[in-house]
């Protein structure tokens, strides 16, 4: 399946989950949808078959509230059966409202305290480094968590330790839980922080599938950020850019309006 | 009683211009109020919680009486090495409040479970300890931290639990509420699991079995003279907490008794210790987690019969 396919049926799933389950958390999904979909899609190199093989590629989430559009996305691109889906964050679920490692193939790290992936990527980057493994760690950051601390020391030993094969994307939304990144506590200039840090950078893009690929192919000696630009809800027309969707759970009606837009959207040429 | 909490700051607010409200970028149409009420004790710190608690020592330094705000583990667990040095170290009043006790954010995962953070703050010196059962209790509590100086860890429920206090009680002197009367053996829960204990006592009645339940929402210090005092005539004391068993509500009972060579028996009910990787909501993990009415009544019975 194509990956613009794959975001497009992903969304439908998350919407779904969040609406029937009564989770939250619903704009920051469909924010960072098309970056999954192109990462497990076509650009790691990951496979539902293979999600034990040492030489994976490695993908993880940090924004760990995003779990319907993960779950959705590995649902849909085979590594979780589809009708996990159904009753995502319900009892007895497989799926829990924070993406889970626990039982679910695919998913590598289990998150939901922000701030936790990207030094767990490092020591795996580093630990590869020292065996002379050659696979890519892909780290998926969200903006507002960009203010953990956590984060920025580790960035400083991947280019410490030039960790070429780490890659990390920014969900660059612009949105946080109370309000926007840069009225609660100012990111920018968000890039140039990471060129501070030895970092190599890109600016796209996020839901542009042909320049998501093209970034998240670059190899280099350094480690590289790439800063996504993206829309919190993208898809929905009333979800888009609006701080309560982050919170809020969409109704049967919120739903049904929302599915109508993305089931008429004629899908865009993949690259 | 996250609601109940933020109304009562709101009104202390008014009162003293030095409280101030720090978030964590959390408190979705709960907090904006007090933001909008009171702009200059509002703060949020973004989710950089460690930061967040140094800068609420760095303003309690300066004469502010800051409470941090955030839910689950987030101003607990992940500062918890500023909570230790930079305010009890310094005794800085600075209060620590947490949504979400024990299993509250049930379907959000092991992550958003706050069911460690008893035993670990509580072992913080000089750090006072409070777990409220429901509205009335949480308003005593932040009269009582306001009242005295010194770190304090508010830990609360989520919202619209069921009051079981008639009114505000008096938290001063730390002693445990008497919620239900009974004569055979004292349930004492800490936290709004409170609910779960009274549903015990309701159905033990049946079996003649009379528990007399109280509520202990101040776990630190604790008053292990008034514990003994309000299970006086019963065979002894079963505690309840939605929390791990080790070092929680129930390890505190059991500590205040022994070094006082009290010999009344105890059974402490919580948590296993074991992360939790069952999805779904509160009841439902309580239920696989042992904390379900049907087997705290069953414990409580045998123990009643036991040492009758
Ligand atoms: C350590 C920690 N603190 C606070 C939270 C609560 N929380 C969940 S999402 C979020 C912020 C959301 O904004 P952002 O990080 O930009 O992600 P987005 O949803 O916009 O992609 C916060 C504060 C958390 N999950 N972890």
């Amino acid at each position: 399946m194509q990956s613009i396919e794959l975001a497009r049926r992903a969304r439908i799933s998350a919407l779904t989950m969040c609406s029937t389950s009564g989770a939250s958390h619903i704009g920051a999904a469909l924010s960072v949808i098309d970056i999954l979909a192109v990462l497990y899609g076509h650009v790691a190199d990951v496979a539902p078959h293979r999600t034990d093989d040492p030489a994976r590629d490695i993908v993880l989430v940090s924004k760990g509230h995003s779990a319907s559009g993960v779950y959705a996305v590995l649902a849909h691109a085979g590594y979780l059966p589809l009708e996990w889906l159904d009753d995502y964050y319900l009892d007895g679920s497989h799926l829990g409202g924070h993406v889970t490692a626990h039982g679910n193939p695919g998913v590598e790290l289990s998150t939901g305290a922000l701030g936790h992936a990207l030094p767990f990527g490092v020591g795996r980057a580093l630990t590869d480094k020292l065996d002379g493994v050659d696979r890519r760690v892909f780290v998926v950051l969200s903006d507002g968590e960009c203010a953990e601390g956590s984060n920025w020391e580790a960035a400083l030993m991947a280019a410490h330790h030039s960790l070429g094969n780490v890659t990390v994307v920014i969900d660059r939304n612009r949105l946080q839980i109370l309000g926007r990144t840069e009225d609660v506590l100012g990111l920018e200039p968000f890039a140039d922080k990471w060129r501070a840090f030895g970092w190599e950078v890109d600016e796209i893009d996020g839901h542009d599938h042909v320049q998501l690929t093209e970034a998240l192919r670059v190899r280099s000696d350094r480690p590289r950020a790439i800063v996504a630009n993206t829309t919190k809800g993208k898809g929905v027309d009333f979800m888009e850019d609006k701080v309560e969707w982050h919170t809020l759970v969409p109704t049967a009606d919120h739903l049904a309006l929302a599915l109508a837009q993305l089931q008429t959207n004629t899908t865009e040429v993949q690259a | 009683m996250r609601d109940a909490f933020v109304k009562k700051l709101n009104e202390k607010a008014a009162d003293d211009p030095n409280i101030m409200l720090l978030v964590g970028d959390l408190g979705f149409g709960v907090v904006a109020d007090f933001g909008d009420t009171y702009p200059k004790q509002f703060l949020n710190c973004g989710v950089a919680e460690q930061s967040m608690v140094g800068i609420a020592a760095g303003m309690a330094a300066s004469g502010r009486r800051p409470f941090v705000y955030s839910i689950a583990n987030f101003p607990t667990l992940r500062p918890l090495e500023q909570i230790r040095n930079d305010i009890c170290y310094h005794g800085l009043s600075v209060t620590i409040v947490s949504v979400g006790a024990g299993l509250a954010y049930g379907s959000l995962g092991y992550t958003h479970h706050a069911v460690e953070d008893i035993s670990i703050l509580r072992s913080l010196p000089g750090m006072r300890v409070f777990s409220p059962a429901d509205a009335l209790e949480c308003n005593a509590a932040v009269d009582e931290i306001l009242a005295t100086p010194g770190p304090a860890y508010l830990r609360l429920g989520k919202n619209r639990e069921p009051l079981v206090n008639p009114t505000q009680p008096d938290l001063s002197r730390g002693e445990p509420i008497l919620i239900r009367d009974g004569s055979d053996v004292t349930l004492i829960a800490a936290g709004p699991i409170i609910t779960q204990a009274l549903e015990v006592a309701e159905n033990l009645v049946a079996s003649g079995v009379s528990v007399r339940v109280v509520s202990c929402p101040v776990i630190k210090p604790l008053n292990a003279e008034a514990i003994r005092s309000v299970a006086e005539g019963t065979v002894g004391i079963v505690t309840l907490e939605e929390h791990t068993i080790l070092g929680g509500f129930g390890s505190a009972v059991l500590e205040g008794f022994a070094v006082r060579g009290w010999r009344t028996p105890i059974l402490p009910l919580g948590l296993e210790d074991a992360a939790t990787h069952i999805m779904g909501s509160q009841e439902w993990i309580r239920e696989r987690a042992g904390l379900a009415t049907p087997y705290v009544q069953q414990r409580v019975a045998t123990f009643a019969e036991e040492n009758a």
